[in-house]
């Protein structure tokens, strides 16, 4: 299984990648895996968020789970591929599996967040 | 945690394991769609060793389960299956089960969650010469579903397996090893149930002639998850969701199981009352519109008051939309009616209709 060093991640399962002053999010290819085959990915707008507020959800065949923001700021983009083919995030979940990109209020919060050595150390990998 | 012969076997090939019934049991393999459509399109394998076997013997045994079960035993031939339930003095279910007329002794399979319960249910209402063993660990079951299982596993025994009626079984060999081989299963699929001696060797064995066997036709072994997804595809209810020691049989659509005119059965006097009552609710499929799934557990709506829940419910597969089935009021149950499931607190629509969702068997 794989953890981008240059990532950061949550222990709701999210990845964040910081590129200026925007992050793209998505969830690890561990959460991917746990959930199973993806078939939706509900992301209903793009909006102002709360850190650790739900901004959607991600249903798989068989269970469901919350997308939590793991900064504090403002949506920009929710990832358009993802309507219709929803599989991408099993198939590449660091890659055109990505969610949303957003903008946020304080850098730090990213200091906040755990690096590839923590993430696995907490998911037993 | 209890490992069945094919533990070793599922670890190898990668399966995602996880705990069910004490059972450390592989939840899927490649994925649960895919597994899914194998199984509708040829054939998979399923280990089910988990369920429970106990035999009932003695010269009172079948008098015994014919009190002890909905459904009427006397109808039931040496080498017949019946589907049947277990019921409480109230009428509410102890558990679903498969009933084997074995000639001179009957057997029934339990589900793996209520192996113990139903053992002791059973043990407390002995009466007259009636002995209950429970054969569980000592049997392995494999699951052989799909268009092509026949095709398959014509080729490792000698029964005449095209011969079978859904819900008979027959004795014989498979693959060299003695085995009750049952033409049942929880798919709605054509298959077999393939009962033998529970041991590592043995099980191997088994399992790699049917592989062997099914190679031509890409047979693949399939989870749990895919087994819960095929089960609901074809609205067969699954104990703890559509049917619980809170529902009758008669609500959750098994009055065709449950005969209440064969005489004396536990649990006969509380569904009579009911039904002259009238029943209040009912189990129905439902389909929704949209791309938000149904799951076990959440609301049935009608114009914004909450009147039922989802049993069950999942994406299908096959139809490639939501599929659910869940309780409402009579009067909402017919087909074609519609209601609201609250998903995350907002109503989508959903359709009242006929199951099986998907035509099989």
């Amino acid at each position: 299984m794989n953890f981008p060093e240059d990532l950061k991640y949550t222990d709701t399962h999210e990845w964040v990648k910081v590129d200026g002053d925007v992050v793209t999010i998505g969830i690890t290819e561990f959460a991917a895996g746990e959930l199973g085959d993806v078939v939706f990915v509900d992301i209903p707008e793009v909006r102002t968020l709360a850190s650790g507020e739900s901004f959607g959800s991600i249903e798989a065949v068989k269970t469901v789970s919350d997308l939590i923001a793991p900064l504090a700021g403002t949506m920009t983009e929710i990832n358009p591929e993802l309507e219709g083919s929803p599989e991408l995030v099993n198939a590449d979940p660091y890659g055109k599996g990505w969610m949303v990109k957003m903008t946020f209020d304080s850098a730090d919060e990213l200091n906040g967040l755990m690096d590839a050595e923590k993430y696995k150390a907490l998911i037993g990998k | 945690m209890k490992h069945t012969p094919f533990h070793d076997i599922h670890v190898q090939l990668g399966a995602k394991m996880v705990e069910f019934a004490g059972f450390d049991m592989p939840i899927q393999y490649q994925g649960i769609i895919a597994e899914h459509k194998r199984v509708r399109e040829t054939v998979g394998v399923f280990d089910v060793t988990h369920m429970g076997e106990f035999e009932v013997r003695g010269a009172d045994a079948f008098a015994f389960v014919q009190r002890m079960t909905t459904n009427d035993v006397t109808k039931l031939t040496e080498g017949g299956v019946q589907y049947s339930t277990m019921c409480y003095d109230n009428g509410c279910v102890v558990d679903d089960l498969l009933v084997y007329h074995c000639g001179d002794y009957i057997q029934l399979v339990v589900n793996a969650s209520n192996l113990e319960k139903d053992f002791n249910w059973l043990r407390d209402h002995l009466e007259g010469d009636v002995q209950l063993i429970d054969k569980s660990d000592e049997t392995a079951l494999l699951a052989v579903q799909g268009p092509k299982s026949l095709e398959t596993m014509r080729k490792l025994t000698d029964v005449a397996l095209e011969d079978m009626k859904y819900y008979s079984f027959r004795r014989g060999t498979v693959a060299g090893i003695d085995c009750l081989i049952s033409r049942t299963g929880y798919t709605g699929e054509l298959g077999f149930e393939i009962y033998f001696a529970s041991d590592k060797a043995l099980g191997e064995k088994m399992w790699n002639a049917i592989f062997d066997a099914g190679k031509e036709f890409d047979i693949e072994p399939i989870g749990l998850g895919a087994r819960d997804t095929l089960r609901l595809e074809v609205g067969f209810c699954l104990y703890g969701n559509e049917i619980d020691n809170t529902t009758m049989p008669l609500e959750a659509k098994l009055g065709w199981i449950t005969k209440l005119q064969k005489g004396d059965f536990i649990g006969r006097d509380a569904m009579l009352k009911a039904k002259e009552a009238g029943l209040k609710r009912t189990l129905v499929g439902l389909t929704l519109e949209g791309r938000s799934l149904p799951r076990h557990g959440y609301e049935i709506a009608v114009n914004g008051t909450v009147c039922g829940h989802v049993t069950s419910g999942t994406m299908s597969p096959l139809l490639e939309k939501g599929i659910a089935m869940g309780y409402v009021p009579v009067e909402h149950g017919t087909e074609g009616s519609t209601v609201d499931i609250m998903i995350r607190n907002k109503p989508v629509p959903a359709t009242v209709v006929k199951v099986p969702f998907v035509n099989k068997q």
